[in-house]
């Protein structure tokens, strides 16, 4: 663990976006690479006038393509690199998610989500990408993303983005949304010496054929360029040197299955969540915006002597399945809630539904955030 | 036993023992100017990054060179490149990629780069043809030739590359067929020693594919009629167009001095950083 150089510390209020850009400027993030949408452009402005102070770069590109592959191409001569966008850009963006993926590039991707499909409404949040996100590029891979609830969680969630990415050499997701992105609120900037950054370890050997560079499920230094490393990158098929290999039938089934590993087995350092909902009758699941929306809600049932309780999913990828199965062996009834159609509503009721009652409810109109009356009447006629 | 070995051999991998072009094909020429080219520059393989996309082109650094090498996706190479160069101002940074690659689906990558003037050196096989996919029609594909994807003949009109990328914007802009490996050899020199974004396009021989859809033949055929066919840029300025038809212009489109990107940045971090104290 290093300690951050740089960070505002003290009490501020605004928007989460600019949380978000300050967190990645706190975590040492010194490229970011973008193309202006809504309702993300506000942490790409913010970045193009402050990185240069701290010594970093913006490039704005030609579009979101060009944006994630050069942010790729900057971790590997050693940057710490970002860049942000919403679901139009991600939808552009996951052909190179998925090399990101293959070549175990740490990089950080910021979603403030809009309402979709296709260019939908710019200046409206929705959850739309939750599932895009993980399952979006092509082949078979696991993804992380994280989901903040507010402009302080924009800010902390962004440094703990980067460092899971450097820690599993993974690019990491902060799925925002337009509602957290634009909303002011208080934000409370640490000290930079209290804040703790994971260091990028890079191998010491030079010849890459007498090192592990990739597939190591314990996950292997970065051979970053620059260092005369001679390092041999490509997203297709390659062995543990980093080396194409077309013809394997082994080679492959690591080539694929490793990296998965990678991010399964330390499942339990990745995924968090809150758990609110000892001796609860009912628990509302939830993850980003609408868990605002959530324990409101559960605290107006509680007023009516209505045993509700909250389990809000701060880590959606990689799925976190364990304290989804505990909920649903503790708690009678799940409510699912999330601002689209019911994107993770079926992951959950696979964990859930062989213990308990699993529900959905979306906003009133998709879009909108759930009004905390509306999820109490959905809790009423649960508990019926 | 004393085994004659390759006077460019020690800037390859020692493992890699083969490459994977067909006979004949116009990339081994490259594959050779360009490690002359460094040879004769004294530059060391540590000072570069070689970025590739997809197709038989993109293959000539990857695994071959004994440097970082970053094989990426169909058509990004320029856009990881402009990553790469930026956290590494100090390196060369060079691309080497397929016509189809950056001119077609990573078009717009090439002439931002041109733009920006980023001290990329690209050097962009034109084999007027996907060979790696099956001799497909590229936008470099002359007009009226069939291929599998133009059977009747291609009715689309091709890029003349290089000044195009003169008109986005770079600092050097050179042409040459593979036969004429001096000249390229220098050309890619000069790429290399440009504060600036340098282009360097071979007109090279696929024979496998593009010798198939043209009727031209092989190697040694496509090699003589690059030879007849080529018409030096000076003497081109001289011709009017009718003439010019079915020629290959070759030389150098552009050499000019221009800020530089990544030097541009550099100078901006620096003088903030002035600035504060
Ligand atoms: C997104 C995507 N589309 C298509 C392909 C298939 N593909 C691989 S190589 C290639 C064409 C390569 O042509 P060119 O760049 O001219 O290289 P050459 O093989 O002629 O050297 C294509 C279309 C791919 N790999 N990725
Ligand atoms: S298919 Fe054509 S371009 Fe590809 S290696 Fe063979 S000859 Fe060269
Ligand atoms: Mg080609």
């Amino acid at each position: 663990m290093i300690k951050a150089r740089t960070a505002l510390a003290g009490t501020h209020f605004d928007m989460g976006n600019w949380a978000c850009a300050e967190g990645a400027i706190a975590a040492g993030c010194n490229f970011v690479a973008g193309y202006p949408i809504t309702p993300a452009s506000e942490v790409a402005n913010y970045m193009a006038k402050r990185l240069p102070q701290v010594g970093g770069i913006f490039l704005q590109t030609e579009d979101e393509i060009a944006a994630i592959c050069s942010v790729i191409g900057a971790s590997w001569a050693g940057c710490r690199a970002l860049t942000v966008t919403s679901g139009p850009g991600i939808s552009l963006m996951q052909e190179n998610i998925g090399f990101a993926v293959s070549t175990e590039t740490p990089i950080v991707i910021i979603d403030v989500q809009r309402l979709g499909p296709s260019t939908g409404v710019p200046s409206i949040g929705m959850a739309g990408d939750i599932v895009q996100v993980a399952r979006g590029s092509h082949g078979d891979y696991q993804i992380i993303a994280l989901c903040p609830e507010s402009p302080q969680e924009m800010f902390d969630l962004t440094i703990r983005a980067f460092n899971i990415a450097e820690t599993y050499r993974v690019p990491v997701f902060l799925m925002a949304d337009g509602f957290i992105g634009h909303m002011r609120e208080q934000i409370i900037i640490p000290p930079a010496d209290q804040i703790d950054l994971v260091e990028r370890r890079v191998p010491t050997v030079a010849d890459p054929m007498k090192r592990q560079d990739f597939l190591d499920i314990g996950v292997a230094p970065m051979p970053v360029f620059g260092k005369g490393l001679q390092a041999h990158v490509t997203s297709s098929c390659h062995d543990e040197h980093g080396m194409r290999n077309l013809t394997e039938p082994a080679v492959m089934h690591r080539y694929v299955m490793n990296p998965i590993q990678k991010i399964l087995t330390h499942r339990d350092q990745i995924v968090e969540v809150r758990e609110d909902y000892v001796n609860a009758d009912l628990v509302l699941v939830t993850y980003g915006t609408v868990s605002r929306s959530a324990r409101a809600a559960a605290r107006l049932a509680r007023n009516q002597g209505l045993r509700v309780g909250t389990l809000r999913l701060i880590t959606c990828w990689p799925f976190p399945e364990e304290a989804i199965r505990k909920a649903a062996s503790r708690v009678n009834n799940l409510l699912v809630l999330e601002n689209n159609s019911g994107q993770l509503y079926p992951y959950i009721r696979a964990e859930a539904a062989h213990a308990s009652r699993v529900e959905f409810l979306g906003p009133q109109f998709l879009g909108q955030i759930h009004d905390p009356n509306a999820i109490l009447e959905k809790v009423k006629e649960m508990l019926a | 036993m004393n085994a004659t070995v390759h006077p460019l051999r020690k800037y390859a991998r020692p493992h890699v023992t083969r490459t994977t072009t067909c006979p004949g094909c116009g990339n081994g020429i490259a594959t050779q100017a360009i490690l002359r080219a460094i040879e004769e520059l004294d530059l060391r393989m540590d000072d570069f990054v070689f970025v590739s996309g997809i197709g038989c082109s993109a293959w000539i650094p990857s695994p071959f060179f004994a440097a970082d090498t970053l094989h990426t996706t169909h058509g990004r190479p320029v856009a990881f490149a402009t990553g790469v160069k930026l956290g590494l101002p100090e390196k060369h940074v060079m691309v080497v990629s397929g016509d189809g690659d950056l001119t077609a689906i990573g078009g717009n990558h090439l002439i931002h780069a041109a733009r920006r003037n980023i001290g990329l050196t690209v050097v962009l096989m034109n084999n007027g043809i996907y060979g790696m996919t099956g001799g497909q029609t590229a936008p470099t594909t002359p007009r009226g030739i069939s291929t599998v994807t133009s059977p009747y003949g291609s009715l689309e009109h091709s890029f003349d590359i290089a000044p195009m990328i003169v008109s986005a914007g770079a600092a050097y802009v050179a042409r040459w067929t593979t036969h004429h490996p001096r000249q390229l050899t220098k050309a890619i020199k000069k790429g290399l020693t440009k504060k600036g974004f340098a282009l360097i396009e071979v007109v090279t021989q696929c024979p496998v594919q593009f010798g198939r859809a043209s009727k031209l033949g092989g190697a040694v055929e496509i090699l003589k009629h690059f030879k007849s066919n080529s018409v030096r840029i000076e003497k081109a300025r001289k011709m009017d167009p009718a003439e010019l038809l079915g020629k290959i212009v070759v030389g150098e489109f552009v050499d000019i001095e221009k800020p530089e990107l990544s030097s541009e940045w550099t100078r901006l971090i620096h003088s903030m950083r002035e600035g504060r104290q």
